[in-house]
This record gives structure tokens, C-alpha cells and sequence, in this order.
């Protein structure tokens, strides 16, 4: 009877209903901590999508060009008289000149507009655009009557013009910009309103070659693209066979032995050396020892291949240990040999998770800079390099090094070019890590 | 012969190998498959084995050593008196392949016999006409020790050459020959195959070491190289870094070190307590559907390339942090500052935090949770005062192989943190680090011969030691944690 009666320890009300005050107090706190969570996770979304957004609103101009839209007429005789002056391209630029009069006079502004202005406003490398074509068009001996032939260019306006028009440049900083006036920037606000000068969709970001730091308009991707395209050919040449190799061998072969740790603990050390690391080694062994070349697609993809090799091999000992002990239990049992059960059984089973591992090497492979730039991934490179596999020894750029090299220049028309190489390049790594995916999904087995 | 012809003739003969030495096994069990030991295509691959593999590996080694060989015996081959000191030397030498490769080209050209080539001699005109007549372009009227030097390596490289198909060929059609001998029906080729594969297999796990090896050896010998120029204490302990290409640099790396650390922390500040966060959210508390749209959207952080984060910081994060903070705080004017850097960093260290610490706290047993939970606390008593002590070690793993993560950092510091080499605790000033002078020393003009490009290899190799004994430790950490609740 007295048992029932002992005080009680806490000073609780005594009511289940209503709360006291040190479990609101518990209960807010359990509230706050769970805020907070959800903030950390509402925190890392949110700078994911500024992230992106930044780069897009930057980029998304590169992909857009200001041009001039000119009908050209040449005759074989202009043809052959410009290739025989001294200053080729500046005789096309006179041509140019000659039909810009036509297409102003066209367009109804032939009166209140200089044509000599005008060509102010375009391009530096329209000459050289216009001559391609002619070179190209050019017939010996010159046919009578030499009838001429025309075509339609998309000449691309001076990158300041550009900008003005993509709200880069503004009346205020042309005043102090000399390479841009205010009365240059009205004009080009006459002729785009004549129809002459027109925003168009610009192809060459994507195939033309790096241009020179005057001419931001002219600067496109293409030698990048190619370069970044080649190592990667490299790296899955090398690092696929050589990875899954290693890894065949330490899951299913090695003897448990110091080596065999050794090895491992190598392994899983490589995967987390700075990438920066593999650039010196670059440097040092395949172009002071070796003597490959510089800027060659070929020490770059050696140097990824390495670099991604415990990617590699660490993804493919994962997937090889997911295939259940079992089916080796049967092919041994049938009278298969160790190395049959292993590529006849195992590896087959093993290999759509191989598969997704390598695609996601390749892509990290396909965004490395640093040790690029140490194998002079960063020079000027206008050529594209030939069809492999000559081209793997030719100079050539690689996307993320283009990006880089854009930074480095002064007129900021680059960084726009730079946010849009950025766009290029997170295009090809949502597609390889998309198709990872989806692999995984499709043929991915729950033993 | 040109290489890729040896490469042609070694893979046909391989394939040769492979079906003659089947068919010759088949026949000697009279054509029956049951009295063989091993399937007809075990002793097709060992012949293909034999065949192509020693005779690769041959041509591969030849072609790696020839040049280390070849350009020792020419150097050697300069009098002294014509190469005084190394500069002429390296010059000299420049010049010389430069003659030899112009005159393989004649000669492949057909415009120069061998025996023209090797009697060619400085005497007797100007040999640069002559030689811009072959179609070789060489700066400076050569002289004639580096036309000697040129010719004794023409001379090498063709008898290299020569040496080399020699060997290759004898290689090849001993193996060809050897297997095609073997291929009898009582050999056990099943075995043999196996074993070839296993050694091959074996090979390539080596690729790990031999990078290990390759890395280490790539920057311990430029660095012993740097210290017999500059002193080892003045970099180590030296605050001032002043490269001058003059020489009489002062090359410490305090300023370096300490820029690299101030920049982790910052990002560690930042990318640990939202990572974790996260993280505790993810694993504890968000349901499956929050959970399979949240999760990914942050490891998408993680796939993004560092150069995109550099951009990031360059044009957006500096310009912002610059005039909404710095400026106006008068701390500074720079963009590219510490605090730039760090943050950036920061974000890019997020998923890295917060996936393997949810792998960590995963692990954790639920039998603990309910231990907690049935004691009456509340879900976030259990995970602060539970779930968080039992993953303790883990997360300590996990930071540390994020800080290893951020010191080796390259892209992001090299577009946010600046060039100038300065210790202040300023987080709005512009501060350098050990990996920017990597690149900024390794790019451009190299000169091997000067501290202030080896110097670089020496960062390098700090750098590694201290990235390699982070993660050693943090892996360490990691798997005593990991055999706690197995």
C-alpha cells in the first residue's frame, strides 16, 4: 500500500494530455534539428542551381552570334586578281566593302549610313572567310564570259558589337573602350533595324578552331572537341582492358600475400592522389624521358589513363565481387577450369556494372584540367590535328583546358565563350552519365 | 623497316600460329576432338601467345630504352672542346637532331643515298645552303661537330633499327616455331594457355605500382636536383616567395603552405557541417521519395568538373564577394581572395562530406537506435548522443579525406585564389597556394636547368607526402571504424 504512494522523481504535472515544459522544450529542439537538416539539403540544391544557372545565363550568349548577312558576287577575275596581290585577304575586304554598298543601299539605308563605317563593324575574319569560299570556287583559265557566282555569308560582326547587342557592352564603357565608339554602336542599332545585322544561331562555337585574342567572335571549339574526343579514344583503349585485367586478377587469382596487399593499398592511394600529381608525372616521364611532344593528345590520354585507371579497376572489383560465389560453384562443378568460370561466367555477368564504372572514369577524365595544363595542353592551337593515328601526335586543345585558356585572356567577349565551352562540356558529361545510368538500370540483377 | 609493318608481320604470323598450330593438333589425334587433352583452340591461343607476346614486349622495351641509349652516346660523342658548358651542350644537341632527323627524311625522300648522308662533311661550302637543298631547315650555320654527332646518330638509329626487326623477327618465328612443335594432342595446351593469361593478367595489376613508382621517382629526382641548388632549409622554412628568372630567387614555401591550408579550412568550414547535415537528414529522417530525388541531386555536385567550379568562382562568387563584402568593409578590393576560393571549395566538397558520411552513419546497427528510442529520447537525442559518437571515427575519416581533397585542389584556387604569395589573415585578400605555383612555375618556357622550375617538382612532392599521409590515415581511420560493427 505504501509503494503505490512514493513521490514521484520528476516535477511533471501528472497529466499524460498536457506537455510539460522540458518535453516541449525536447520537442523543439528535435523540430530545430530537423530544420536544419532539411536546410543543409535545401542549401545544397539551391547551389547546385545557382551553380548552373550562372554558367547558362553566361553562356547561353555563345551559342548566339551577331552577323552581317551579305550577298557576295565574285568573278573569276576578282578571284584571280586578289590571289595575286600581296595582302590577299584585304583585296576580299575590299570586295566585301563593294557588296556591303549594294546590301545598304538595299535596305534602304544607303544615304544616311558611310559604307566604309559599316565595314568597321565587321569581323576581322570575314576577309579570310570570303577567301576560303573564292579558293574554292576559283576555275582556270577563266571561263568567258566569266559570269561570276554568289552566295549568301553570315559575316560575323566584331565581337564589341556583339556584346552590345548581348548587353555586355554599353554606351558607357564604349566611351572609354578604344577599340568601340558610341557612334559605332548607334550605327549598328541603324542596321540591325535595316535588317542587315542580324542575331543569328552560330554553328562555328561548336567546329571553328581558337581565334586570337582580337577576335573573340571567331572563337570556336572544334580543335578542342577533337583533341578532348582523342583522349578519350586513348583512355578507353588503355584503362578499360588494363583495369579490368587488374581487377580480374586481384578478385579472383591473387594469392593473399604482402604483394598482393601491396598492390591494393597502392590501388586505393592512386584514387585519391591530387590530379595534379599525375600532370608532373606527365611531364617528367612521357615528355623529359620519353620525348613524346607537347600538347599531343597522346601523353594527355596516357596521363588520364593512369589517372583513372583505380576508378577503373576499383568499380570493376566491385562489380565482379557482386556476382554470387555460387555461379562459380557451378562451372567448377561442370569441369571448367578457373579461368573459364571467370570469362565465361563471371565476366559476362560482371559486365554491365564494368560498363557504368568506366563511363563514369571517362567522364571525370573528360573534365580534368590540372594535369593537362602541365603537358602544355594550354598552347595556341588553330590547326586541327590529323585522323589518328598520326593526329594522337599533332598539337591539339581538350575542352576543359580551352575553358581555362579563355579565363586567361583579357577582353571579357572570352569568359562568355568560356561559360559556353562550360555548357559544351557539361552537355557531353550529362549524356555519358545519363547513358551510366540508365545502363545500370536496364540490366542490373538483384541475386 | 617501319614499325608498323613489324607490328603488321606479328600479329599475322600470330594469327598464322593460331591455326596452324590447331590444325597441326588435330591431325596428330588423327582429327578427333575426343582424344585430345585440351580443346582444339587451348593450343591455337598458346601458339598465338608465344607467338605475339615476347616478340611485343621485345619491341616495346627496344623502342622505350633506344632514345635513353642514343642520346647518351651522342652526347658523348661532342668533343669537349665544342660544347664548353651545358647551355652549348643542350644547344649542340638541339641542332644535331634536328640535322639527323633532316637527314632521314632526304633519305627516306630518295634525294640523299646512306652512304652520302654518313659522307656528308662540313667542309666545302656553306652546309646550310646544302642542307636547306636537302630540305632540311637548321637556325645557324652548323658546325661541324654537330654534323658528326648528327651523323653518328643516323648511324645508331639505323642500326638500332636494323637490330631491332632483327630481333623482333627472330623472336617471332622462335615462338611461332617452339609452339607449333608443342601442338601435339597429348600436350596439355589448357594449361599452358592458362597460365600465359594468368602471368598477362598478372602484368597489368603491376600498372598500379609501376604508376606509384613513375610518380615518385618522376619528383624525387628533380627534387634532390633542386636541393643541390637552394638550400633545403630556405625552402622549407623561408617566408618569402619570389621567383625571379634572373635567379637569385628567394623560393620559401611557407606562403604557399599557409594559402593552401587557410583555403581548406574555409572550405571545410563550409562543405562539414552541410555535408553532415545532409547527410543525418538523408539517412534518419527524409522518407524514400525525398530521399530519391534529394540524394542525387546533390552527388551531381560531386560529377561537376572543377574547372566549372573555377568559372564559378571567377565570374560570379569573386565579383559578389568583392562588392558586397570586401569593398564595402574595406578589406580589400581584390576578386580573387581566399574567401572566394574557400567557398567554392566548399561547395564542391559538399556531396563528398555528406555521401560517405551517410555510408558511415548507415552503418551505424539499428539495434543501438532502438536502444535509444526505447529509453524515450527523442529521434534527434539518438542521432546527437547515439548515432553520432558511434560514427564518430568514420566522419573523422571521411573529413579528413576531404581536407586531403581540397589541399590538392587545383582548378578552383588557380581561377578564385590569386597568384600573390602572402601570409595574412585576411580571408578578402588574394593568397596563392602550393598547387597554383605548381602551374604557374610548369607552364610556359621550362628551363630544367633552374631552381625556379625545379622547384615545382618539389612542391609536387610535398604535396603528395601530405595528400598520402592524409589518406592513409583517413583509410586507416575508416576501417578499424568499419571492423567495430562487423
Amino acid at each position: 500500500m505504501s509503494d503505490a504512494s512514493a513521490p514521484r522523481s520528476t516535477g511533471a504535472s501528472g497529466s499524460l494530455m498536457v506537455l510539460d515544459a522540458r518535453t516541449k522544450k525536447r520537442h523543439a529542439a528535435e523540430r530545430r534539428f530537423r530544420y536544419y537538416g532539411m536546410g543543409a539539403v535545401g542549401l545544397g540544391v539551391l547551389l547546385l542551381v545557382m551553380l548552373l544557372v550562372s554558367i547558362l545565363s553566361n553562356g547561353l550568349g555563345a551559342f548566339r552570334q551577331t552577323v552581317f548577312e551579305l550577298e557576295i558576287t565574285l568573278t573569276q577575275a576578282q578571284i584571280t586578281e586578289a590571289e595575286e596581290a600581296l595582302l590577299k585577304t584585304s583585296v576580299y575586304r575590299g570586295i566585301i566593302e563593294e557588296n556591303m554598298r549594294e546590301a545598304l543601299d538595299a535596305a534602304g539605308v544607303g544615304d544616311e549610313v558611310e559604307t566604309a563605317r559599316a565595314m568597321e563593324l565587321l569581323g576581322g575574319d570575314a576577309g579570310s572567310t570570303l577567301r576560303q569560299w573564292a579558293v574554292s570556287q576559283r576555275v582556270t583559265p577563266v571561263p568567258q564570259p566569266d559570269e561570276g557566282v554568289t552566295r549568301t555569308f553570315d559575316f560575323l560582326a566584331d565581337g564589341r558589337i556583339d556584346g552590345y547587342f548581348k548587353g555586355r557592352v554599353t554606351m558607357e564603357t564604349a566611351e572609354l573602350d578604344s577599340r568601340v565608339s558610341p557612334e559605332e554602336l548607334q550605327l549598328a542599332d541603324t542596321l540591325r533595324e535595316a535588317g542587315v545585322l542580324r542575331i543569328e544561331l552560330n554553328p562555328g562555337f561548336l567546329t571553328m578552331p581558337d581565334a586570337s585574342e582580337n577576335q573573340p567572335e571567331a572563337a570556336g571549339l572544334g580543335v578542342a572537341i577533337v583533341g578532348s574526343l582523342y583522349m578519350m579514344l586513348i583512355v578507353l583503349c588503355l584503362a578499360l582492358p588494363i583495369g579490368v585485367c587488374a581487377s580480374i586478377y586481384l578478385e579472383e587469382f591473387a594469392p593473399k600475400n604482402w604483394f598482393t596487399d601491396l598492390i591494393e593499398v597502392n590501388i586505393s592511394n592512386l584514387a585519391a592522389v591530387p590530379s595534379i600529381v599525375y600532370g608532373i608525372l606527365g611531364l617528367a616521364i612521357f615528355i623529359n624521358f620519353m620525348g613524346l611532344p607537347l600538347s599531343a593528345p597522346i601523353v594527355g590520354g596516357l596521363v588520364l589513363t593512369l589517372m583513372t585507371l583505380p576508378t577503373i579497376i576499383i568499380s570493376t572489383r566491385a562489380a565482379l565481387k557482386s556476382v554470387p560465389p555460387s555461379i562459380r560453384s557451378a562451372a567448377l562443378g561442370v569441369g571448367a577450369s578457373n579461368m573459364q568460370t571467370v570469362f565465361h561466367h563471371v565476366l559476362p555477368l560482371a559486365a554491365p556494372g564494368i560498363l557504368t564504372g568506366t563511363i563514369i572514369g571517362l567522364a571525370q577524365a573528360l573534365g580534368e584540367t590540372a594535369p593537362l595544363l602541365l603537358i602544355g595542353m594550354v598552347a595556341f592551337v588553330q590547326d586541327y590535328p590529323d585522323a589518328p593515328p598520326e593526329g594522337l601526335f599533332d598539337p591539339a586543345s581538350a575542352l576543359p583546358v580551352q575553358v581555362y585558356n579563355w579565363t586567361q585572356r583579357a577582353d571579357p567577349a572570352f569568359f562568355e565563350r568560356a561559360s559556353g565551352a562550360i555548357i559544351v562540356l557539361l552537355v557531353f558529361l550529362a549524356i555519358m552519365n545519363v547513358t551510366a545510368v540508365l545502363l545500370r538500370r536496364r540490366f542490373e540483377r538483384r541475386w | 623497316m617501319p614499325t608498323h609493318w613489324l607490328l603488321a608481320i606479328i600479329l599475322v604470323l600470330a594469327a598464322a600460329g593460331y591455326a596452324a598450330a590447331r590444325a597441326r593438333a588435330l591431325a596428330t589425334a588423327g582429327g578427333s576432338m575426343r582424344r585430345m587433352h585440351s580443346l582444339p583452340r587451348a593450343y591455337g591461343m598458346t601458339a598465338l601467345i608465344w607467338t605475339a607476346v615476347p616478340a611485343l614486349l621485345i619491341l616495346g622495351a627496344w623502342i622505350l630504352i633506344q632514345p635513353v641509349v642514343l642520346e647518351a652516346r651522342v652526347a658523348g660523342s661532342i668533343p669537349e672542346a665544342a660544347a664548353s658548358s651545358e647551355g652549348q651542350r643542350s644547344l649542340i644537341m638541339a641542332d644535331v637532331r634536328r640535322i639527323a632527323t633532316g637527314l632521314q627524311l632526304a633519305v627516306q625522300g630518295g634525294g640523299l643515298g646512306w652512304d652520302e648522308a654518313l659522307a656528308l662533311t662540313a667542309d666545302g661550302g656553306s652546309l646550310r645552303t646544302r642542307l636547306a637543298d636537302l630540305g632540311i631547315a637548321v637556325g645557324e650555320e652548323p658546325g661541324p661537330a654537330a654534323l658528326d654527332a648528327a651523323q653518328v646518330w643516323v648511324q645508331i638509329e639505323r642500326v638500332g633499327h636494323l637490330a631491332m626487326t632483327g630481333v623482333v623477327l627472330a623472336a617471332t618465328a622462335a615462338g611461332f616455331a617452339l609452339s607449333l612443335i608443342r601442338a601435339r594432342a597429348d600436350v596439355n595446351a589448357r594449361a599452358s594457355v592458362e597460365r600465359g593469361i594468368l602471368v598477362l593478367l598478372m602484368g597489368t595489376a603491376l600498372v598500379a605500382i609501376l604508376t606509384t613508382v613513375g610518380i615518385v621517382m618522376s619528383m624525387v629526382f628533380e627534387t634532390v636536383d633542386f636541393f643541390s641548388r637552394y638550400s633545403w632549409t630556405e625552402f622549407f622554412f623561408s617566408t618569402d616567395w619570389n621567383p625571379r628568372f634572373q635567379g637569385g630567387s628567394d623560393l620559401g614555401m611557407l606562403p604557399l603552405l599557409w594559402g593552401t591550408l587557410y583555403i581548406s579550412l574555409i572550405a571545410l568550414i563550409v562543405a562539414v557541417p552541410i555535408g553532415l547535415f545532409a547527410a543525418i537528414y538523408l539517412s534518419e529522417y527524409a522518407g524514400p521519395k525525398v530521399r530519391a530525388v534529394a540524394k542525387p541531386l546533390i552527388e551531381v555536385l560531386a560529377g561537376i568538373p572543377t574547372i566549372v567550379y573555377g568559372l564559378f568562382a571567377l565570374i560570379t562568387v569573386g565579383p559578389f564577394m568583392r562588392d558586397v563584402f570586401a569593398q564595402p568593409m574595406g578589406l580589400g578590393n581584390s576578386s580573387a581572395s581566399v574567401m572566394t576560393a574557400g567557398l567554392v571549395m566548399g561547395i564542391m566538397l559538399i556531396p563528398f562530406v555528406s555521401s560517405l558520411s551517410d555510408d558511415i552513419i548507415t552503418a551505424v546497427p539499428q539495434a543501438l537506435r532502438d536502444a535509444s528510442y526505447g529509453l524515450g529520447s527523442t529521434q534527434s537525442e539518438t542521432v546527437r548522443q547515439v548515432v553520432l559518437p558511434a560514427a564518430l571515427p568514420g566522419i573523422v575519416g571521411a573529413i579528413l579525406l576531404a581536407a586531403s581533397r581540397a589541399i590538392g585542389e587545383t582548378m578552383i584556387v588557380v581561377l578564385g585564389a590569386g597568384a600573390a604569395a602572402r601570409m595574412s589573415v585576411n580571408p578578402f585578400e588574394a593568397m596563392t597556394t602550393v598547387t597554383v605555383k605548381i602551374v604557374s612555375q610548369l607552364t610556359g618556357d621550362t628551363d630544367f636547368n633552374s631552381p625556379e622550375t625545379l622547384v615545382a617538382f618539389a612542391l609536387g612532392l610535398t604535396l603528395f607526402v601530405i595528400t598520402l599521409a592524409l589518406n592513409v590515415l583517413a583509410l586507416y581511420i575508416v576501417r578499424r571504424y568499419r571492423e567495430q560493427y562487423e
